[in-house]
């Protein structure tokens, strides 16, 4: 099977003391390290675990800039065989709709199976996977959290659905799917693995070797603009237990009591 | 009439010279031994390198030390005076097992120089010996089979019970020892009745007992007692001889060559190969132990050299609590994987890599490598270098608990587990203001190295400061790193994550070497130790308990009275402040210099202290576990009757104080460490010039 994921390089946000600039247009990037999108890695880890079953082999993608290179080597460090960075001046500034075009380009381009995306990004707005779908014309299963395959062109899916519950669907290949975190447990990457596919050669895409006009794409082809970033006041709802451990937990148990939300 | 006694080297059966057996039964037996050897040691040599013969001088004395004079077995009071009649009595009886194997074959054989007077003499002392013997035997065999010590327990999941094996081998001695007394008493009893001259035979002894309950008899039966007595001395020797290396008692063989090979460097961890430096790294294919063939020789003589007494576990903290790790059984069960992998009769068997199938991953997680079982094992036998290699292996292969995964790569971008940003390392000291950033406008006599905890955590924070404030008010001249400090890398070596480690360790060496510093100084054992024994080329290291210790012995810091004459001391010991650097007495003169201090001592204390639940990353680790190491710590210092539990290192702290909450302890027993006892009871007012050195917070005000 030949498996497509799509990934993106994010500011860590447990690694991170995440800030609004001054101008309310971007956070603080000064102190930021970054890694791979978190639930990215499971789609990565779980598209390693399907082609180690069934045979193929994955691809990672993603679109930024220079720096995005570390990312795609991390994942294949993990086991990806192949790595596409998708960079170009004309996609600077893409919304997600931006993206998807793109993407979609690359998928026709590779002709794969499978398309994995996480099933958000830290700091995206979990519209991509939705997007490329369409744009492809294929099905699309979202926040998925367990992938079987069952035939040829035939995949078992599990989603979480409301309260806990399991929702089991069949999906046709090809597919878009968008990966929930929990879905496996992605394998450790360290230093040495990176170092072991520090010499593998990445191809750089541009807009023209996928065969995407500029103007559908970046800025000019952003249809969302962002105008403002800030930092939300502290609501009027809102109440900080104080006191001790136990003096919180009390306090805590009182509160859900009185609003009935337990017994 | 006299009948002749016909010796074994003279008899006949059915006309046959008996002769002929007694040489069969020594080649034979030999033959078999030898070949059993050969294919033991043949894992080995496929094993990794590991370089064992070298500084003879200390080999020598480790050797005499613990294998000759046993000295960690009466540690274990009984089984160890028990193992030493054994161990004793057996160096005794080899001599004289080996000269009735000869006696069978030449007449009134004597090994060169046991023929005269000496020989004599020696006759009494084996007599004696082998009678100590046989009564160990039976002690040990009533101890295993009715007393059962707990500590011999096999949990179901590590297989079947093992009192078979033990009470079969005391059954076997026990042989050796009737055998010869018996070939020896019908001869002395015959000698008796002929009114022939006797060697001296002490009454209470096997062989003279054997004399007198056989002296009715006659001739005839006493001939066919000899006889038979040495053809089962015979069969029991070369039986017993060939069966060592099958099982447990192949210590009796190798144990000797396990001490005299012994790890010498304690503290330190075993490089990824000893063959390969740390620049060839990267071209390794793999790294770590992952199948048999990847531990090294000396590692798989332990699994060998196991003698299955379960003091290792009996001591670790790990399998106190419940966790799936027991010392024992790592070397139990790996020593049967060779012995399945590398069978007797045939060629090499069984692919199944040592993690899917012999060990699991938990199990090697579980370890905080507080190095109890290697302080306890009367062989020497290494876990920790294993257990890291064991880990190396699984960090290599991606298997990583995920719980470790954020830490590691906290590490990897921000240099400490947390992911805090490398500019608030300094943070806890901004309020103090005199500590010296050292760079570029500061320098010092003395780094204080802080780490990542001590850094960052907010009551570890207070550790700092402590240190801090007793070092400036001791006169010390010191800085820290700020930003440019990383994680020491102590347990991420420990944790498998070599290359991670040698980028903090080489990060760190340069900004020391940078700071121009003469002395490094720090209130963390796990630093200490790592830059003691995992750093190269950096100013010498102490902790900070030894600077307290010289510094209250010149007067430089005075201690006040204790106020309140109710409160009760204990010191635990850190793992790796104790039992990894030896460091027992300089923290405990250090609270006995305070006036007043009424101090107690834990039942586990010094080199059996019991680890508190360990450091580092072991904090983020999320271990499957009935009970948690504190907090049976927490109850062994409530036993000793202490209210106040002082440590010596940050995640003791952590660990301890945590307990005493979840003991509900709290109000009842306090956790402190040793430079806040020593700030708390400073008396600044006999201190020489003791107005702070007028230095700046360098890097705190200029914001970085």
């Amino acid at each position: 099977m030949e498996i497509l994921v799509c990934i993106k390089r994010v500011p860590d946000t447990s690694e991170n003391e995440i800030t609004v600039n001054k101008e309310g247009t971007d956070i603080e990037r000064e102190d930021l390290v970054y890694s791979v999108n978190e639930w990215d890695n499971y789609a990565v880890e779980e598209a390693i675990r399907i082609r180690d079953k069934v045979g193929g082999t994955v691809t990672v993608v993603s679109l930024g800039s220079e720096e995005t290179e570390e990312v795609i080597r991390r994942e294949m460090a993990m086991g990806a065989d192949k790595g596409i960075h998708l960079m170009d001046p004309a996609l600077e500034g893409s919304d997600g709709r931006g993206i998807a075009v793109a993407l979609k380009a690359e998928v026709k381009k590779g002709g794969y199976d499978l398309v994995l995306t996480g099933a958000q990004a830290d700091d995206g707005a979990g519209q991509v996977g939705g997007m490329l779908a369409a744009m492809l014309q294929r099905p699309f299963a979202a926040l998925v959290n367990h992938i079987e395959v069952t035939g040829a062109d035939t995949l078992r899916i599990g989603r979480e659905i409301a309260g806990g519950n399991q929702e089991f669907s069949e999906i046709r290949l090809p597919c878009v799917l968008s990966i929930q975190t929990g879905i496996n447990e992605p394998r450790y990457v360290g230093i040495r693995g990176i170092r072991k596919v520090a010499s593998v050669e990445i191809p750089i895409h541009g807009i023209s070797d996928i065969a995407v006009p500029a103007e559908t794409v970046g800025k000019t082809g952003a249809r969302v603009k962002r105008i403002d970033y800030f930092t939300p006041q502290l609501g009027k709802g809102a109440e900080i237990l104080e006191g001790s451990d136990e003096e919180i937990i009390d306090k805590l148990i009182e509160i859900l009591k009185s609003k009935g939300r337990i017994k | 009439m006299i009948v002749e006694f016909i010796s074994p080297a003279k008899a006949s059966f059915l006309g046959i010279p008996a002769i002929i057996l007694w040489w069969i039964i020594p080649l034979a037996g030999i033959g078999i031994f030898s070949y059993i050897l050969y294919r033991r040691t043949r894992p080995l040599c496929l094993a990794s390198f590991d370089p064992r013969i070298n500084r003879l001088a200390m080999r020598i004395g480790a050797t005499v030390r613990y294998a000759l004079a046993q000295y960690r077995q009466p540690r274990y009071p009984l089984a160890g005076i028990l193992h030493i009649f054994l161990f004793v009595g057996f160096v005794i009886l080899s001599l004289r097992s080996i000269t009735l194997v000869f006696l069978g074959i030449i007449e009134g054989f004597t090994l060169p120089g046991l023929g005269g007077a000496l020989g004599n003499v020696y006759m009494v002392v084996k007599d004696i010996a082998a009678t100590i013997v046989l009564i160990t035997c039976l002690i040990a065999m009533i101890r295993r089979g009715v007393f059962k010590p707990k500590r011999y327990d096999v949990p179901a999941r590590y297989g079947k019970n093992h009192t078979t094996e033990a009470v079969f081998v005391l059954l076997l001695i026990s042989g050796l020892m009737v055998s010869d007394a018996l070939f020896e008493g019908s001869l002395v009893a015959y000698q008796f009745q002929s009114h022939l001259e006797t060697e001296m035979v002490l009454p209470m002894t096997l062989k003279g007992m054997a004399a007198a309950v056989l002296a009715p008899n006659a001739a005839s039966t006493l001939q066919a007692v000899h006889m038979a007595a040495y053809l089962s001395h015979e069969l029991i020797f070369f039986f017993f001889l060939c069966f060592l290396p099958l099982g447990k008692h192949f210590h009796v063989i190798t144990s000797f060559f396990n001490v005299f090979f012994m790890k010498l460097d304690k503290g330190t961890v075993k490089p990824v190969k000893w063959d390969v430096s740390e620049e060839q790294l990267d071209g390794l294919e793999s790294f770590g132990v992952k199948k048999l063939e990847d531990f090294t020789w000396k590692h798989m003589l332990d699994f060998y050299s196991c003698a299955d007494c379960g003091r290792c576990s009996d001591n670790c903290p790990a399998n106190a609590v419940g966790r799936p790790l027991s010392p024992r059984f790592i070397s139990i069960k790996c020593r049967d994987a060779l012995f399945e992998r590398y069978p007797l009769w045939s060629g090499a068997e069984n692919e199944k890599t040592l993690m899917d199938g012999v060990l699991e991953d938990d199990e090697i997680w579980s370890c905080t490598t507080c190095g109890a079982c290697e302080e306890e094992c009367p062989l020497l036998i290494e876990y920790i270098d294993k257990i890291v290699d064991l880990r190396r292996g699984l960090v290599d292969e991606g298997r990583v608990p995920q719980s470790l995964q954020k830490p590691f790569s906290a590490l990897e971008k921000r240099g400490n587990p947390y992911g805090k940003m490398e500019k608030k390392r300094s943070e806890w000291a901004k309020d103090l203001g005199y500590v010296k950033v050292l760079g570029k406008k500061a320098s010092a006599q003395t780094l204080y190295f802080v780490d990542s905890i001590t850094s960052f955590d907010d009551r570890i924070q207070e550790i700092a400061r402590a240190t801090a404030r007793v070092l400036q008010g001791a006169g010390v001249d010191f800085g820290i790193l700020g930003s440019a400090e990383m994680d020491s890398g102590h347990e991420v070596r420990r944790f498998g994550e070599e290359m991670l480690f040698l980028e903090l360790r080489n990060r760190n060496t340069e900004a020391i070497l940078e700071s121009g510093v003469k002395k490094i100084v720090t209130a963390d054992p796990h630093a200490f130790n790592a830059l003691r024994h995992d750093y190269k080329g950096i100013p010498e290291v102490e902790h900070i308990c030894q600077v307290l210790e010289r510094k209250l012995v010149s007067g430089r810091l005075r201690l006040k009275k204790i106020e309140d004459p109710h409160v009760v001391y204990t010191y635990h010991d850190p793992c790796y402040l104790g039992r990894h650097n030896g460091i027992y007495e300089a923290p405990r003169r250090v609270l006995d210099a305070i006036p007043g201090i009424r101090r107690v001592e834990m039942e586990r204390s010094k080199d059996r202290s019991f680890c508190c639940g360990g450091g580092g990353l072991m904090l983020f680790y999320e271990p499957i576990e009935e009970t948690r190491m504190g907090k049976l710590r927490v109850e062994m210092a409530k036993k000793a009757g202490a209210t106040v539990i002082i440590t010596a290192c940050p995640f003791c702290m952590v660990n301890i104080e945590d307990a005493i909450k979840t003991s509900g302890l709290e109000g009842k027993m306090k956790a402190m460490d040793l430079v806040e006892l020593v700030l708390q009871q400073m008396d600044w007012g006999a201190l020489p010039n003791s107005k702070p050195t007028a230095e700046t917070h360098s890097e705190a005000k200029n914001g970085h």
